[in-house]
């Protein structure tokens, strides 16, 4: 297990290192003069130099790119060239919204999703599996933002239950935030659960049919029993994967449905710094983003090592 | 085998409306679609104007005939640019099964797999300023590792049947065993994961147009339609609901259409849905 994870650790890291690289390539090779684009056609030459020493761009690109990874494994992400302040500042007070609402969202979901998949599952052909199939269907293709609107204008306009946005931040105390983020966490969490319950569903479906079940059925256990204590437990692995995957769709699509519900996070700075050409900014939220999608893999493999042996060996 | 199945016929249909829709919407549109009429904006569904009107007073209907165009191609060059890269990639990882090639392209698939594709179109715009072709290149580059992969797992099953070996054993090299025996044969697979892509891509790029990554105005977009009615809607709810319906409605076609289309092709995987 010990070396499995020590493999898993050295291909987190080549990712990590490729993922900057790529990153910093895009950002600030491709626009050849980064000063210069965040300035805008009309700056004058002294602003841009001035820019250039600021960022360091007289310095060699791999100069450049060894001390903004060395910056950021010491926390040092740069400074912001709109609002002045060190990025890591900026990122802290953002993650404060946006990593809540995903694992909000997550937990919804996975809350959700279970059950339903499980009951559908154990009455499949049945008219229950066949309501639950098609509204997991219709859940699919509903894009998260825009039943975001719906959820606002319902909850929010017409019933007045909840705040059409906005988020009060967390020193008012933790029951009005998690109150705030209701609504954008289940606008993200519905479509996923969909999903995830489909899943849920044809993996209990698949180990149902294997040998082990039967031999529980015929040593006299109920088909509840042989559900909960058998198959669930063996229909984990995909459905462990998938929650995995959904953790990078739920980070992404936080980012977007923060504007339905004008939260202060991550989606609100980056969309922001991309109108405002701050490069630095983008740059060090990109890197996170793709950090966390990383990690969580990384996680998810060594969770379902833990589970099923069997794929220690194979990597 | 005689009878399509419901979910095949009923997701044709729905998408046939809209790609028809957009057809349409090149020779005629209900109102011309960016015809301002100030005195006849925000109006509710009703006989003059059957979808409504927006804050501007243009014809709902209208922009979702020509919005239809905008998400149709950029849905379908995406998926296009992804089969064109990542089909002969997969192809060539299957066929250097094992070797360096088939290692480096993988995990080079793993690497864009951790960039969602809203964080490829986030690094794109940051540079080259946000746009629809922008927008197709993001959800290109995202759906080239998706058919790569499946295209290696269905060749990677055939290289160890007995026709390929005689195929080998004929003279001929790995590129032509893949073009003409490989391909071919995992041709079924492709195309379920297509309409799978299509339908992904027409809501990466509702969503990217929704944060301002997409097509820009004056190109009409199912997704911008929602950004511009947000700020409206306690006052102009249909400005909102209908765009939204537009997005479901074509994503659930391309999905029924999907899940028909493998079980017709892939008659195996009945049993277990």
């Amino acid at each position: 297990m010990l070396r499995f994870a020590l493999q898993r650790l050295l291909s987190l890291s080549i990712s990590l290192i490729v993922a900057s690289l790529v990153i910093f390539f895009v950002i600030e090779v491709i626009p050849g003069d980064p000063a210069a684009y965040m300035l805008g056609m009309s700056a004058r030459p002294e602003t841009v130099a001035a820019l250039q020493r600021e960022l360091g761009l007289d310095q060699p690109v791999l100069a450049r790119y060894l001390s903004w990874v060395g910056g950021m494994l010491t926390g040092d992400f740069g400074t912001s060239y709109t609002y002045r302040v060190p990025v890591s500042d900026l990122i802290m007070a953002r993650l404060g919204v946006s990593l809540p609402l995903t694992v909000y969202a997550l937990l919804l979901s996975t809350l959700i999703a279970f059950p339903v998949g499980l009951i559908a599952a154990a009455r499949r052909g049945s008219a229950l599996d066949a309501g639950i199939m098609g509204g997991t269907q219709l859940g699919i293709a509903v894009p998260n933002f825009w039943f975001a609107m719906l959820l606002v204008l319902l909850f929010s306009i017409t019933l007045q239950w909840f705040s059409a946005g906005g988020f009060p931040g967390w020193d008012r105390g933790f029951w009005v935030n998690i109150k705030a983020l209701t609504l954008p966490a289940v606008a993200l969490a519905l479509p996923q659960a969909s999903i995830l319950a489909r899943v849920m569903r044809s993996a209990v479906i698949e180990t149902l049919g294997q040998d082990y079940i039967r031999t529980a059925r015929a040593k006299g256990l109920s088909e509840r029993q042989a559900v909960v204590r058998h198959a669930l437990r063996n229909a984990l692995i995909p459905v462990l994967t998938i929650i995995g995957l959904q953790f990078s769709f739920l980070l992404a699509g936080a980012i977007i449905i923060e504007n339905v519900f004008f939260l202060p996070g991550l989606g609100r700075l980056i969309f922001q710094a991309i109108t405002q050409r701050d490069l630095i900014v983008v740059e060090s939220v990109v890197m996170l983003l793709v950090f966390a999608v990383i990690l969580v893999t990384f996680l998810v493999d060594l969770a379902y090592a833990a589970a099923d042996p069997r794929l220690r060996r194979r990597a | 085998m005689n009878r399509l199945p419901f979910t095949l016929l009923a997701g044709a249909a729905l998408t046939a409306v809209f790609a028809l829709a957009a057809l349409v919407s090149f020779v005629w549109t209900p109102h011309p679609v960016d015809g301002m009429n100030i005195g006849a904006r925000l109006q509710a569904p009703g006989a003059a104007h059957w979808f409504g009107t927006d804050h501007f007073g243009r014809d709902i209907l209208s922009m979702i005939m020509v919005g239809a165009r905008t998400s149709i191609a950029v849905a379908v060059i995406a998926v296009g640019m992804g089969m064109a890269l990542g089909v002969p990639l997969g192809l060539l990882a299957a066929a250097n099964r094992g070797g360096l090639i088939d290692e480096i392209i993988m995990r080079g698939n793993d690497l864009i797999f951790a960039f969602p594709a809203l964080v490829i179109a986030i690094l794109i715009t940051a540079v080259f300023g946000p746009s629809a072709v922008n927008a197709i290149i993001a959800i290109g580059i995202f759906n080239t590792p998706v058919f790569a992969r499946v295209t290696r797992g269905g060749a990677l099953s055939l290289w160890t049947l007995d026709y390929i070996r005689a195929a080998e054993v004929a003279g001929k090299g790995p590129a032509r065993i893949s073009v003409e025996h490989i391909l071919p044969n995992i041709a079924n697979l492709l195309i379920v994961q297509g309409t799978i892509q299509f339908s992904l891509g027409i809501l990466a790029e509702a969503a990217l147009s929704y944060v301002g990554l997409g097509a820009q105005p004056p190109i009409p977009s199912w997704g911008r339609m929602l950004a511009e009615a947000q700020t409206m809607i306690s006052f102009a709810p249909h400005m909102a609901v209908i765009p939204g319906l537009a997005i479901v409605l074509t994503v659930l076609g391309l999905n029924l259409m999907g899940d028909g289309l493998r079980d017709v092709l892939d008659p195996r995987l009945r049993r277990t849905r």
